[in-house]
């Protein structure tokens, strides 16, 4: 029984709207913006070679691959999982297109079965956690390496090379000077940010980052997305390890070694939030294009490849206290 | 946002070209080797910048962490960017730095293989400093193998990374003379293993290879990393009079092992001479001095006269220098 002559209850004590231009502002994407603008404006100041677009666009594409994958990773992180093997998943799909190719499958067949054996890796990766409720990180831990070491016993020491002319060098063919890998990766965060952000299923992500119990007493389908994303975590890898063999025109068992903490640190200096339910696609992407900044702009400057890594190891540490900070403000 | 930005950088990085402008007469060289922390490229690079110091031309060099073979693409890259004259590189492949390479020499850059050689892709290079007939070190090795070991047994190779051209050129020539000299016919080769550069690597592999194979007489590591890390594995195994050792490694890095017997020889050359003769090269062809023809030769201080072989190639010695007891305490590097 309502009184219609008294306010709605709460109403009167609620706290003021926190002005528009706060929340835009007050958000980790931002700082990723102004640390991405701080870094053009600093690698620039270091060698008067880096200011110089083609070379930049050029470069990149050694970073594009892992770029690609941490998109997809930023939606398994929202979920509140992880996947640590993407990389190993990348070395192992390529390995199974390139022994297949080898043993006279044609190439078109044997990317087929190179994607489909990302889509398998990654469905088992969806089986540990999904089906056994294993905690992702130590999962995709084990599985990082089991992938690895069969990529080892399927491929040896050795390169395999021979591909056709057209598969290789994806990396030199450009739109004006913009290369293919930078317009794919461009494409896929577009895609990606309208799926998360603007449909059922991305809502859905969130909610069970949030709280998973809440969301599968909502209704929502836990089990099936987060099997999905796993799956997709997969077949994404496959597509990158079939890149990467394009661009290096070979496949090695070591291809891609240590990338899955590149990837990681791709989408923590985004802003996503560890623990999941908050995050986006557009901060993976401008700090993919950061680490794209660092490491050029510290190449073309001759700097030791160590201090990159001291580098980034800050830059990680700061913005995961910087995103802590703000969603712990932000916390109701 | 980000153009704008760009913008105010070039506007920085503009002013900043004008002072770097003026001082671009000397030529300037950068190396690039296998990877950072082989001391074997650091007397290399000494030789490089003695050379430069005396011949002013500008030295500097960049290296990736591993000696993968696409490691060094980006490092080229930034160099091509940096507008160097000349680019000299110790290949970790010998076909996966094509395209980049003839990226830079269309921007004008000298490209100068040092110490290995594009093996089969010889054109996307101007020339190469090899230390040695790289034809003869494979059967040198044998040779002073064989001599160890009375001529037969098993024995093992342990190399650096499957796709280095420089230990691979060598390692075919001695699968060659294992199989067509009958002077080794009794010596059978039952491994090669890759200890990929990686001190670490070469370690495990060599225990691995003295597991495996109890029988075995004989390991040659064509390789400085390689040769220190068996070494070290066979001193505290205990097998140094069961396991013969030899292979390429520097003076400083296998004195212990020597003096105390746990290798009797070892072969290598003068690294720092390669670096000096690079930059000699280098610094003589871009003044117009030298012509990068087959057949020409010049003069070197201290190296004597060298000639241009065959597919551009050169060398800084006529033979394998060959390390023992009694001729290790003269060399330091």
């Amino acid at each position: 029984m309502t009184d219609a002559s008294l306010p709605a209850p709460g109403v009167q004590n609620a706290a003021p709207a926190r002005p528009r231009w706060q929340v835009l502002l007050v958000r980790p994407e931002t700082g990723t913006l102004l640390l991405l603008v701080g870094a053009i404006i600093v690698a620039a100041n270091l060698s008067p070679f880096f200011s110089d677009l083609r070379f930049i666009l050029e470069s990149s594409t050694y970073y594009m691959e892992f770029g690609l994958v941490a998109l997809v990773l930023t939606l398994v992180i929202i979920s509140g999982e992880i996947d640590l093997s993407p990389a190993a998943m990348m070395a192992l799909s390529a390995c199974v297109f390139a022994s297949l190719f080898q043993a006279g499958l044609p190439i078109g067949l044997a990317m087929v079965a190179g994607v489909a054996t990302g889509a398998a890796l990654g469905a088992f990766n969806g089986f540990l956690v999904v089906v056994l409720q294993l905690p992702s990180i130590i999962a995709t831990i084990g599985t990082l390496t089991l992938f690895r070491g069969l990529s080892q016993v399927l491929a040896g020491d050795r390169s395999i090379s021979g591909f056709p002319a057209w598969f290789m060098g994806i990396d030199w063919r450009t739109v004006g000077i913009v290369p293919y890998p930078v317009i794919g990766f461009t494409l896929a965060a577009l895609a990606l940010a309208v799926l998360l952000g603007m449909t059922v299923w991305g809502r859905q992500i969130y909610q069970i980052g949030v709280s998973e119990i809440a969301a599968r007493h909502a209704g929502v389908r836990v089990r099936r997305i987060k099997f999905g994303l796993f799956v997709a975590m997969g077949v994404t890898s496959a597509l990158a390890g079939l890149l990467t063999a394009s661009r290096l025109a070979s496949v090695r068992y070591d291809m891609a070694t240590g990338g899955e903490l590149q990837m990681v640190l791709m989408v923590m200096l985004g802003g996503t939030y560890i623990f999941g339910g908050r995050g986006g696609v557009l901060g993976t992407f401008l700090a993919a294009w950061l680490l794209v900044i660092i490491a050029t702009g510290m190449n073309v400057a001759n700097i030791v490849v160590t201090s990159q890594l001291v580098v980034m190891g800050l830059l990680l540490i700061g913005s995961i206290i910087a995103t802590n900070a703000i969603y712990a403000r932000t916390q109701r | 946002m980000k153009r704008r930005s760009l913008l105010a950088g070039l506007a920085v990085a503009a002013s900043l070209m004008g002072g770097a402008a003026i001082a671009q007469d000397a030529v300037s060289i950068v190396y690039i080797p296998k990877n950072t922390g082989n001391p074997y490229f650091d007397s290399l690079e000494a030789g490089f910048r003695d050379a430069c110091a005396s011949l002013g031309c500008e030295f500097t060099t960049a290296a990736p962490a591993t000696a993968e073979a696409t490691s060094q693409i980006p490092f080229i890259t930034a160099q091509t960017q940096r507008g160097v004259d000349v680019i000299t590189i110790s290949p970790n492949s010998p076909d996966a730095l094509n395209q980049v390479l003839d990226r830079a020499r269309e921007r004008g850059v000298l490209v100068l293989a040092v110490n290995g050689d594009l093996v089969g892709n010889e054109t996307h290079r101007d020339a190469a400093i090899l230390p040695v007939d790289f034809k003869k070190t494979g059967p040198g090795q044998v040779e002073l193998l064989g001599s160890m070991i009375g001529y037969e047994g098993e024995i093992a190779i342990l190399s650096a990374t499957t796709d280095a051209p420089d230990q691979n050129t060598w390692i075919a020539a001695m699968l060659d003379t294992l199989a067509n000299d009958p002077k080794y016919a009794k010596m059978k080769l039952v491994a090669t293993v890759y200890g990929d550069d990686d001190p670490q690597k070469s370690t495990t592999e060599a225990e691995a290879l003295l597991q495996t194979y109890p029988d075995l007489k004989g390991i040659i590591s064509p390789t400085t990393v390689g040769v220190a890390a068996a070494a070290q594995v066979i001193q505290s195994a205990g097998k140094a009079d069961t396991v013969k050792l030899t292979g390429l490694g520097t003076p400083n890095q296998m004195r212990p092992f020597v003096k105390d017997g746990t290798v009797s020889a070892f072969q290598l050359w003068s690294p720092y001479n390669e670096g000096v003769l690079a930059a000699h090269f280098a610094v003589g062809l871009k003044n117009g001095t030298i012509r990068n023809e087959v057949g020409a030769t010049f003069e070197v201080p201290d190296l004597g006269t060298i000639t241009i072989g065959e597919n551009n190639v050169m060398n800084t010695q006529a033979e394998l220098t060959t390390f023992d007891a009694e001729n290790i305490d003269a060399f330091n590097f």
